[in-house]
């Protein structure tokens, strides 16, 4: 499970591990918390070109549907294959087993510090 | 990640000012609850897991605080008869401790609210109305008891509910310490009720719930709700007891094919839509508010409830459209409650379709955020529990 305060955050409660060109996306612990248990989640295929904002996938819970934006431009270089079959990884733990995306970067996006998100979330 | 989707448990009504807390709350606070807002009263939508809660009321048991319904004392010596005209039951001929699911219409034959009554003394009645429909059940039950001897009385403050539901409920109420009742507990038929003390307090248990599930509803005054709870807490330990919060109910409701206000019954549905003909009573010798409309009925291509089984996991949710084919232009129907059932495995919808395309076994095609979803009309209930 990756440190929270070193990642970086998007205001649609997705967090981004930037690692050389690469970037692992995932949902935050407040978003997952937010959505209860999911159940479902459907996410882009590998090698497609995503732009930053647009919906690439579906993280559905019991009780709603969340929609996964892409938060930076790129192309899609791995789905996590753990969570389409064990979705409630999502929950048990978002900011590890629970990643959704990899995607190889155009460029280095622009996001959220840790003390920014918080401030958005309260908590 | 945004919500794509209305949180079905919340409130429909954004401008809630007043924020109102259960006389539970503490209990639910310490035991680590989320919260939501239920018609202006924040209430615990989940403790840990929605799925985990679920699963244990179907398995074992789970405890859930309804103390935002809305109690309605209704006495005096015309109080069945005032019932008889202002519900769309017959409440006047219901036996000493029976409760009966009935109707508050208005008089277009429309459904303001969906209550249970408890009849709690020859004279007495206990009138059980959502949450979201308190202003309005208290407003029609007092504006329509102007012309009988009775008395309406709000008790909706001072009393808290307490829900234990689950295959092992009777277990659990009968080990909970400092409670008696006045009778046979495990002989306590289904929609029947008996009186009960707790710690010198009164207490209604009533055999009662909205899970699909054996189980007991238990009201009683505030002061002593906090104390009961956790003396269910305690008994229930050893019967796979959890506190069970308004997401769990949501599904467990669903499965078992029972409407929610709002959902499944509006002001503008008649009870025949919505599979509950049944619950207004023709037959009875009096008016009653919502009679000539009812008598006439909803038009013959008024759409109708119906169950809607898919395959797959993406469950089509409240507000979806439902279409005739694939290709489709035009929407026949709409879902008013769905979600993935965690009993069954698959999605599970509740809609209204009009009768032609409401037969059992028809295939309809649910809009899912753009896919179109073949799904299957079968009878209610998705879920039924062996006895």
């Amino acid at each position: 499970m990756a440190d929270k305060t070193e990642l970086q955050y998007t205001a649609e409660h997705e967090w981004v591990l930037v690692d050389g060109d690469t970037a692992t996306v995932g949902i935050t612990a407040y978003a997952a918390d937010k959505l209860g248990d999911v159940v479902f989640v459907e996410l882009p295929a590998v090698g497609s070109a995503i732009a930053a904002g647009t919906v690439v996938g579906e993280i559905e819970s019991t009780k709603s549907v969340g929609e996964l934006f892409a938060p930076i431009d790129g192309t899609v270089a791995e789905i996590n294959d753990a969570v389409v079959d064990s979705p409630e990884l999502v929950n048990s733990d978002p900011l590890g087993e629970g990643w959704l995306i990899k995607i190889t970067l155009k460029t280095l996006p622009a996001l959220l510090s840790y003390a920014e998100y918080s401030a958005i979330t309260g908590e | 990640m945004t919500s794509a989707s209305p949180d079905p448990t919340s409130s429909q009504n954004d401008d809630a000012v007043t924020e109102r807390f259960s006389p539970l709350h503490a209990a639910h606070v310490a035991a680590g609850a989320s919260f939501t807002d239920f018609a202006g009263w924040q209430m615990p939508v989940r403790y840990s897991s929605d799925l985990a809660e679920h699963h244990a009321v179907r398995k074992a048991a789970g405890l859930f605080d309804l103390s935002h319904m809305a109690e309605i004392r209704v006495s005096g010596p015309q109080a069945g008869e005032f019932l008889d005209h202002a519900l769309a039951g017959q409440l006047s001929v219901i036996d000493l401790m029976q409760a009966k699911y009935s109707l508050l219409l208005n008089s277009r034959g429309g459904i303001i609210d969906d209550l249970v009554v408890y009849r709690t003394g020859e004279t007495d009645f206990l009138v059980v109305a959502n949450a979201g429909n308190h202003d309005q059940a208290l407003d029609a039950l007092t504006a329509r008891a102007a012309r009988f001897d009775v008395v309406v009385a709000d008790e909706s403050n001072d009393t808290a509910l307490i829900a234990v539901q689950g295959p092992n409920a009777l277990a659990i109420v009968q080990a909970t310490a400092g409670l008696s009742t006045d009778g046979d507990l495990a002989g306590l038929r289904y929609y029947r009720a008996l009186t009960a003390a707790f710690a010198g307090t009164p207490v209604l248990i009533a055999r009662t719930g909205y899970t699909g599930e054996d189980g007991f509803e238990l009201y009683l005054p505030n002061a002593a709700a906090l104390a009961l709870w956790d003396a269910i807490v305690v008994a229930g330990a050893v019967h796979g007891l959890v506190p069970a919060g308004l997401a769990s109910r949501d599904t467990l409701r669903l499965e078992a094919g029972m409407p929610l206000y709002g959902h499944e019954l509006t002001t503008s549905t008649y009870p025949a839509q919505a599979g509950l003909g049944r619950v207004v009573n023709l037959a009875k010798p009096t008016d009653f508010v919502g009679r000539t409309a009812s008598e006439e009925g909803p038009a013959g291509d008024a759409p109708v409830l119906v169950g809607l089984v898919s395959a797959g996991k993406r469950a089509g949710r409240a507000g979806y459209q439902i279409f005739r084919s694939p290709d489709a232009t035009e929407a026949e129907g709409v879902i008013t409650s769905g979600a993935l059932s965690p009993t069954l495995g698959y999605p599970i919808a509740m809609a209204y379709l009009p009768p032609a395309l409401a037969r059992l076994d028809t295939e309809v095609f649910i809009d899912v955020r753009g896919t179109r979803a073949p799904a299957t009309v079968i009878a209610l209930p998705f879920y039924k529990r062996r006895k």
